[in-house]
C-alpha cells in the first residue's frame, strides 16, 4: 500500500525527486601503498581511485621534456555488475579511460614534473549507472590527496532526459529505460569549466541546455563532499 | 580591500579560494586567478607577511636543491653512482663529490660504495625532473654502516626535525640514538641498545601521525620520559 502511494506521488521509479542525486559518501586515503586514493560511492556506485606518480614513464619515447603526463585507467570489476564482465580492458573501458584522462587533465599542472607520468587507476567496484563520473570524481580526490597540483577539483554527474523530463543521476533502472538520453558531465566547479560532455540518445538543444544547467548544480554539491572528505582525513587529527 | 578567507594553519584544497583582493602575493602551492587567490594543492594555509604559501600535506618527495637526502646506491658507473632517493629519476654522485680523499680513475668504485649501500648525501644541482646532482662533501655526509632505516611521509619531515631542529635534537638527547633525517622521508637510526632504537622510532613514527597537531613538542617529551621509564623497569 505504502508502496503504490509513493509510486504514485514521486516522479522518479525509485521516489527521487527530478533534481534529487541519489545518497553520496566519499572518503580519502584509503589503499596505504598508493601515493593517493580515494572512494566515491553514489547510490549503489561505488568506484576507487588510485594514484601513483609523478615516476618515469616507460617506454621512453612517450616522456615529454616539457611536462608530465597523466594516464588513465578505468576497469568494471568482473563482480561489479549482476552478470560477470570479461576481466580486462575493452572497447568501452578504453573510451572512458581516454575521456576520463582528458576531464582531469585540463584540471592538473604536471609543468615542475617533465620526463615523469601520473598514473590514475580507477576501479568501478559496484555499477548501478553513472560510474564514469563516480569514476572522475573519486580521481579527482585522489590526485589532491597526491598532492598534484592542481587548479579545481573535478566532479561529474549524470544528467538526462526521461519521458520529456530533466533529470539528474540517473540509476541503471532510468538509463536502460526505452528513449532515455544520457548525457554525463564534469565540472570544475569554481569557475563551472566544463570538462566532459558527452550525450548518448537524442535532445533538443534547449533541453540540453536545461540539463547541462542541472548537471552544474549537482557537481556544485559533489564538490563540497570532496572538499568534506578532503579535509575530514586531517580533522581528527586536530580535534584531539 | 583585501581579505583572507581562510585563517592560517587551516587545511584547503586544490581551487579553494584563500584570499580576495591584490595585497595578497601567492606563492608556492597557491595562484592567482583574477583578484583570488586560489590553493593549487592540499595543505596548511601559510602567511608570511604579505606571501600566502600553501604547506602540502601529502604527497611524494620532490628533490629540492640544498636538500640532504638518505639513498641507496642502486647502480655503478665508470665515474660515478647512480643512487635511488625516491624520486621517479636516480640521482646522479660522481667521483669528484663523492669522498673528501681523492678517487683515481682506475679504482674499484666499489670499493667505496657498492650496490645496496646507504649514504647521506645532498642535492647540488636540478635540472629538470632528470638531472639530480648529489654530493658527499659535508658534516655528517657519509655512508651510513648498520643501524635502522625507517620510511615516513616526505612533507612531515619538518615537523620531526623542529624549529632549528629541536625535535631531532630532543629525541637524540633523550634516546642516546644517532638519528640522520632525510629530506625524502627516510630516517636512519643507530643506537647502542634496542630499547633506546625502539622508542627513538616510535617517536618518530608518532611525530609523523600528529604532525598537525599543536602543542607536538610537549606531547612528544612526555612520551619520551614515560618511554625511557618504562623501558627501564622491563
Amino acid at each position: 500500500m505504502v508502496q503504490a502511494k509513493k509510486t504514485e506521488k514521486a516522479e522518479r521509479s525509485d521516489g527521487r525527486k527530478l533534481n534529487e542525486m541519489r545518497k553520496m559518501e566519499a572518503k580519502v586515503g584509503i589503499i596505504k601503498r598508493a601515493d593517493g586514493s580515494a572512494m566515491f560511492k553514489i547510490g549503489t556506485t561505488v568506484a576507487l581511485a588510485a594514484v601513483y606518480g609523478p615516476r618515469e614513464l616507460f617506454p621512453g619515447f612517450m616522456q615529454n621534456p616539457e611536462k608530465g603526463i597523466l594516464r588513465c585507467n578505468y576497469d568494471m570489476l568482473s563482480f561489479s555488475v549482476t552478470e560477470r564482465k570479461r576481466p580486462g580492458p575493452s572497447r568501452r573501458s578504453v573510451e572512458i579511460s581516454l575521456v576520463t584522462k582528458n576531464a582531469l587533465g585540463s584540471a592538473i599542472n604536471l609543468d615542475q614534473f617533465p620526463n615523469t607520468v601520473v598514473d590514475v587507476f580507477i576501479m568501478i567496484v559496484q555499477a548501478d549507472a553513472g560510474t564514469r563520473c563516480a569514476g572522475i570524481t573519486a580521481a579527482s580526490m585522489a590526485l589532491a590527496d597526491a598532492g598534484i597540483p592542481m587548479r579545481d577539483l573535478v566532479s561529474a554527474v549524470s544528467v538526462g532526459r526521461i519521458n520529456g523530463k530533466i533529470v539528474i543521476d540517473l540509476d541503471k533502472e532510468e538509463e536502460d529505460y526505452d528513449g532515455t538520453t544520457d548525457i554525463p558531465c564534469a565540472f570544475m566547479s569554481r569557475n563551472n569549466e566544463i570538462t566532459l560532455l558527452q550525450l548518448d540518445g537524442d535532445i533538443s538543444a534547449e533541453e540540453l541546455k536545461q540539463a547541462v544547467e542541472l548537471g552544474k548544480e549537482g557537481c556544485k554539491q559533489i564538490s563540497e563532499i570532496q572538499k568534506k572528505a578532503l579535509k575530514e582525513r586531517y580533522k581528527e587529527i586536530k580535534n584531539e | 580591500m583585501s581579505e583572507l578567507l581562510v585563517d592560517e594553519k587551516n587545511v584547503v584544497v586544490p581551487g579553494e579560494v584563500i584570499a580576495q583582493g591584490m595585497d595578497y602575493v601567492p606563492a608556492v602551492g597557491s595562484f592567482r586567478d583574477g583578484d583570488k587567490i586560489i590553493s593549487s594543492q592540499l595543505g596548511l594555509v601559510n602567511l608570511s607577511g604579505r606571501l600566502i604559501k600553501v604547506i602540502p600535506l601529502s604527497g611524494r618527495y620532490i628533490p629540492k636543491k640544498g636538500d640532504v637526502v638518505i639513498g641507496k646506491v642502486a647502480d655503478i658507473g665508470f665515474s660515478g653512482w647512480r643512487v635511488d632517493i625516491g624520486w621517479a629519476f636516480e640521482a646522479n654522485l660522481s667521483m669528484k663529490e663523492a669522498s673528501s680523499d681523492f678517487i683515481d680513475k682506475k679504482t674499484d668504485l666499489t670499493q667505496y660504495y657498492t650496490y645496496g649501500d646507504i649514504v647521506a648525501a645532498q642535492i647540488t644541482y636540478i635540472f629538470g625532473s632528470k638531472i639530480i646532482d648529489l654530493t658527499m662533501k659535508g658534516p655528517g655526509l657519509r655512508k651510513l654502516k648498520g643501524g635502522r632505516l625507517i620510511k615516513i611521509i616526505p612533507s612531515k619531515v619538518p615537523r620531526v626535525i623542529g624549529k632549528q631542529g629541536s625535535m631531532i635534537s630532543m629525541i637524540k638527547e633523550k634516546t642516546n640514538c644517532r638519528i640522520i633525517v632525510g629530506q625524502n622521508g627516510l630516517v636512519w637510526v643507530q643506537g647502542d641498545d634496542n630499547d633506546s632504537i625502539v622508542l627513538a622510532v616510535d617517536t618518530i613514527y608518532k611525530i609523523e601521525e600528529e604532525a598537525h597537531l599543536s602543542g607536538l613538542t610537549d606531547r612528544i617529551k612526555i612520551f619520551l620520559e614515560a618511554g625511557h621509564g618504562s623501558s627501564k623497569k622491563d
